[in-house]
């Protein structure tokens, strides 16, 4: 074992106190340090923090972003999310491939880059798009990708591939990237111009309860996709026994096709924190957490300084804006890589430095939350919606809306339209005005709210966005009349089996067999019998995994079989013969004919 | 005061004490609620789902979830039993179960829900995952082809054992369970008496050298199904 | 009236089960006034000679063989039921679904310690079935209607079963029949 690894993990850890709930912290500093969390490395960290080797393995093996074993210097990620993928992704692929010599999941021999595929990285309104390290590089064509790997060969400094900066903040010195906020609609609510402390200033001036209660009367809902009401998880948490409590914004935007948080911190970290400050009054709490995905990472040296800066302005710290005793203050936790981390019980396990598995509910994070504390997790967008609520009153914010869902919403769109970006709608629009704006009115499909979400056709393009109708976290995926909706439910399916935690058998198992079977169906290896097999599976997995993931999962498929069922029915027919239309003998004997070097008599008939 | 929580499961009024678990609370009342994760006096887990119920009509798992005071719960309902043998033929096609040459067969608490619910076949296509075998330790053995990820082992290292021999790595498909040690079982602190070695439900943590000793027909479940001690312990008059 | 026809066959299997069937002793000459035994090894008829009321199938499918008599079976049976545990999951044979085929024909054929082959490469006679990529169980391949499980199935499972088939009653087992072993 090195002198050099046995102190630099040492200093790691001790720059975290040795906190076994800071793991997190400590393996992700370990991994970029060395590009990768080595055997060694990992019993050191654990007799660093007291905890046992495989606790730390067990973190390791978890997140996509940490590795147990050496990895380039650089990690080339290729977007395969599904918008990627029909804009060009593929090809993009086969020309990194190409020019570095190697497949996806290996390493070049010199050790130099390591080329692999991620899920969506939050940037399908820039597709094809490509994270390299913490760099990201939208709008890669194949051409743009050898010109890409000819670089690094030159200098293997990701920073410098950056070439001109994106609009707004993204061209801020300490963000420095290539991406586009492409804010296509400003709506009268969020993308107005910030008054920095206002909102604050405004809550602090009220009582906690009735901060609560403006946010209760302006009918605040969830806008990460759940949709459930703010200011009563405010209630609950502020009710529930305990000395210690905690706020944890939701910045882990895994959901497929969604980006409008990523623009939210680009542009409004301020509303951000403001929002997350005035819930740790309302609640009662002193300590705030921001959870980012490691795939916003660029922004977090930008996020950071805005921190400071409210510290400066005493809008964070002791005794805030002079309101003696309330003290409040945030930190970063940067995920690694996990979509379920999303899921409000499996962010606290990952702040809490576990695998990101969801918890047992109840108690919920009102009662039970990050350390055993009573924790409130609201999305990004939610919190800027509370700063709204301060600063207008509730009554204006309800003037924005509809009858039962107030405010705005963001909505991230992608996919077959003229102008894809981030649109600030009135809740209750219809997808076609939307649809019609963003330049996509000849959609023949639209997966509303991510792949968790639902697919919908035509004949539902005047239903409303809004908590009682399409209710949604905001991606709007659009397909063109050119797409083969099969393959997009394939998309999603291969993303949940990957993101699956594995946790819960019905996720675990359910959602590979799921998607087994959709393929069967693909190849024309399936009856129409198949289909109520997908439909009874898909019903199974729902009915019984255990959190929000393997609840939505099968959505895809159930909603694609029922708004696009001809297109299923075409790829099936009735086998009359009594043998099993998914059994394939060709398919079966052919690595036999390929070894016998002869062809089946059978096979071939 | 009350003392008591008064709930009704699939119709029959029982009675349990506040904080507990419905699996716990039906136990005690003689209604046997099917499971493989859960065990008696570890912390519930909550991950096979085969204990799932319908609480006041949404499904639920029993092991995990308090009763409260006029709790309506459903569990031996077609429907019900329906995806509970969905779940037991996912965890048979998942892994590599060889129950013919298998030593905990006849004993296996999965095969014994499959006999319970009358599975002559899994309706999902197999797997046949490649899987490793571990039997580094002289006295035990690690066969993860027949491992159902149900943590038992790993809770019980740690809270009856008060050792962390275990714990599941990697995820979703990929998740299996690893031992505190960089290479194999051999390496770690782990004793044949553990608690942790009893507590796996299935074969995949085995002790050497006493295996197939039970005769076929005295083995656990040869002649009576899974539940039906808990069943014969209470007399509970349903519906 | 002529009687109802059984048809019987070992695909990927070890004949146990069929072993199994001869073990209901002296109840097959009740059985043998009931039916009438079509293609099967227990008479050695190879070829169908019409329609049968109940195919009984040992083993899963290892190569295309297997694959051919199954499909073969499905045409001729009003009723397929999978006997035993390898045409249910495959079996011991599908133990060798988690190795490569290659790999298992090199074992097999060339690099086994017992092995004796001069030659070095497995047979590859143009008369030798080519084998499946993995074992499939039987209702992998085609449709099959009843599943009688066991290592092998007891003759008594056995008996019962087809005296309910053949006298058009429900197929329901004792608990004690079934069994994984």
């Amino acid at each position: 074992m090195s002198e050099a690894l046995v102190t630099a993990v040492k200093d790691i850890c001790q720059a975290h106190e040795c906190d076994r709930t800071r793991m997190m912290d400590v393996v992700q500093a370990v991994n970029d340090k060395y590009g990768y969390v080595s055997s060694e490395a990992m019993d050191l960290i654990a007799e660093q923090l007291s905890t046992h080797r495989v606790e730390v393995e067990s973190v390791v093996s978890f997140y996509a972003f940490l590795s147990s074993k050496p990895k380039g210097k650089v990690v080339i990620r290729l977007c395969n999310d599904v918008i990627d993928r029909l804009q060009g992704a593929d090809r993009v692929g086969q020309a990194f491939v190409e020019e570095l010599g190697i497949n996806f999941g290996e390493t070049t021999p010199d050790g130099q880059l390591t080329l692999e595929t991620t899920p969506c990285i939050g940037q399908s309104d820039q597709a094809p798009a490509v994270a390299i390290n913490d760099v990201i590089i939208p709008n890669v064509s194949s051409d743009k990708a050898r010109e890409i790997v000819r670089e690094l060969r030159q200098h293997m400094d990701p920073a410098r591939l950056v070439k001109q900066h994106g609009d707004g903040n993204n061209a801020h010195p300490l963000v420095g990237s290539m991406v586009h906020n492409n804010i296509r609609k400003r709506g009268d609510l969020l993308f107005t111009p910030i008054n920095r402390g206002e909102a604050v200033r405004k809550a602090l001036a009220m009582s906690p309860v009735e901060v609560i209660r403006a946010v209760k009367t302006a009918r605040l809902r969830g806008r990460g996709g759940a949709g459930f009401p703010a200011g009563m998880k405010w209630e609950f948490t502020r009710g529930a026994p305990g000395d210690r409590k905690f706020v944890l914004c939701n910045a882990d935007e895994g959901e497929p096709g969604t980006f409008k948080d990523r623009v939210l911190l680009t542009e409004l970290p301020d509303r951000v924190f403001a929002g997350i400050t005035i819930a740790g009054y309302a609640i009662g709490a002193e300590e705030g957490i921001v959870y980012l995905r490691s795939e916003y990472r660029y922004l977090i040296a930008f996020l950071e300084s805005v921190l400071e800066q409210r510290r400066k302005d005493g809008l964070l710290g002791r005794n805030i804006l002079g309101k003696e005793g309330f003290n409040f203050d945030i930190r970063i936790q940067m995920g690694a890589g996990a979509y379920i981390c999303g899921e409000e019980t499996a962010l606290i396990s990952s702040c809490e430095g576990l695998r990101g598995d969801p918890k047992n509910r109840p108690p919920f994070p009102a009662q039970k939350g990050y350390l055993d504390c009573p924790s409130v997790v609201n999305n990004v967008e939610t919190l800027c919606c509370v700063t709204k609520i301060l600063e207008l009153g509730p009554a204006s914010f309800n003037e924005f809306g509809s009858d039962r869902s107030s405010g705005t919403k963001l909505l991230s769109i992608s996919g077959d339209c003229k102008q894809p970006g981030v649109y600030e709608m009135p809740l209750g629009v219809t997808l076609r005005e939307v649809l019609e704006q963003c330049g996509g009115a000849d959609a023949a499909a639209v997966q509303v709210g991510g792949a968790s979400g639902q697919m919908v056709g035509p004949k539902d393009y005047d239903r409303k966005i809004c908590f009682d109708d399409l209710a949604t976290g905001g991606a709007l995926m659009v397909f063109g009349p050119d797409r083969n909706i099969l393959k997009v439910a394939h998309a999603f399916m291969e993303f949940f089996v990957e993101e699956s935690c594995g946790y819960c058998t019905p996720c675990r198992v359910g959602n590979r067999l799921l998607m087994d079977r959709l393929e069967k169906i693909m190849a024309g290896l399936a009856e129409p019998a198949d289909l109520d097999y997908l439909k009874e599976l898909g019903q199974t997995v729902k009915t019984c995994s255990r959190c929000g993931l393997g609840q939505t999962s099968p959505n895809p498929i159930l909603t694609t079989l029922e708004n696009f069922r001809p297109v299923y029915e075409a790829m099936v027919k009735e086998e009359t013969q009594g043998f099993q239309a998914t059994f394939d003998l060709a398919q079966a004997v052919a690595e036999a004919e390929k070894i016998a070097g002869r062809t089946s008599v059978h096979a071939h008939a | 005061m009350s003392q008591t929580v008064t709930l009704t499961i699939d119709g029959a009024k029982i009675e349990g004490q506040p904080g507990q678990m419905i699996l716990g609370a039906a136990q005690e009342a003689g209604i046997y609620i099917p499971r493989l994760c859960h065990k008696d006096g570890l912390t519930p887990h909550g991950s096979c789902r085969v204990c799932t119920v319908m609480v006041n009509g949404r499904p639920m798992s029993a092991c995990t979830t308090p009763i409260t005071e006029g709790m309506v719960v459903e569990n031996d309902t077609e429907q019900i039993s329906s995806l509970r043998r969905d779940l037991i033929d996912m965890l048979f096609v998942e892994g590599n179960h060889f129950c013919m040459f298998c030593e905990r067969s006849g004993n296996c608490e999965l095969q014994a829900l499959a006999y319970r619910f009358g599975i002559t076949a899994p309706k999902y296509p197999y797997m046949f995952p490649d899987r490793d075998v571990d039997a580094t330790h002289p006295d035990i053995m690690i066969d993860r082809h027949r491992c159902i990820l149900c943590g038992r082992c790993v809770r019980s290292s740690q809270e009856v054992d008060g050792k962390n021999v275990f714990q599941f790595v990697g995820r979703g498909e990929e998740k299996r369970v690893a031992v505190n040690a960089e290479a194999a079982l051999a390496d770690t602190n782990v004793d044949v008496t553990d608690a942790a070695i009893e507590a796996c439900p299935v074969g995949a943590i085995i002790k050497k050298r006493v295996g197939y000793v039970v005769p076929i027909g005295k083995r656990l479940y040869d002649h009576k199904p899974i539940g039906s001690e808990i069943e014969a312990d209470g007399a509970v008059t349903a519906k | 009236m002529a009687k109802p026809k059984i048809a019987t066959t070992s695909l990927a299997g070890c004949f146990g089960c069929h072993m199994s069937l001869l073990d209901i002793d002296e109840r097959i000459l009740a059985l043998a006034e009931i039916v009438d035994f079509d293609k099967s090894p227990l008479d050695d008829i190879k070829t169908f000679t019409g329609r049968c009321a109940v195919g009984l199938i040992e083993g899963g499918c290892a190569h295309e063989e297997n694959v051919e008599v199954l499909r073969d079976f499905r045409k001729h049976c009003d009723v397929l039921i999978s006997v035993g545990d390898c045409a249910i999951s495959g079996g011991i044979p599908a133990m060798r679904n988690m190795v490569p085929l290659q790999e298992c024909l090199q074992e097999a054929y060339v690099d086994g310690p017992s092995v004796h082959n001069p030659a070095g490469v497995p047979p590859n006679d143009p008369d030798i079935p080519l084998m499946l990529d993995k074992v499939y169980p039987a209702h992998e391949v085609v449709k099959i209607d009843y599943h009688l499980p066991g290592c092998p199935p007891p003759a008594d499972m056995l008996w019962e079963a087809l005296v309910a088939l053949l006298n058009n009653k429900p197929l329901d087992l004792p608990y004690e029949l079934v069994k994984y072993d």
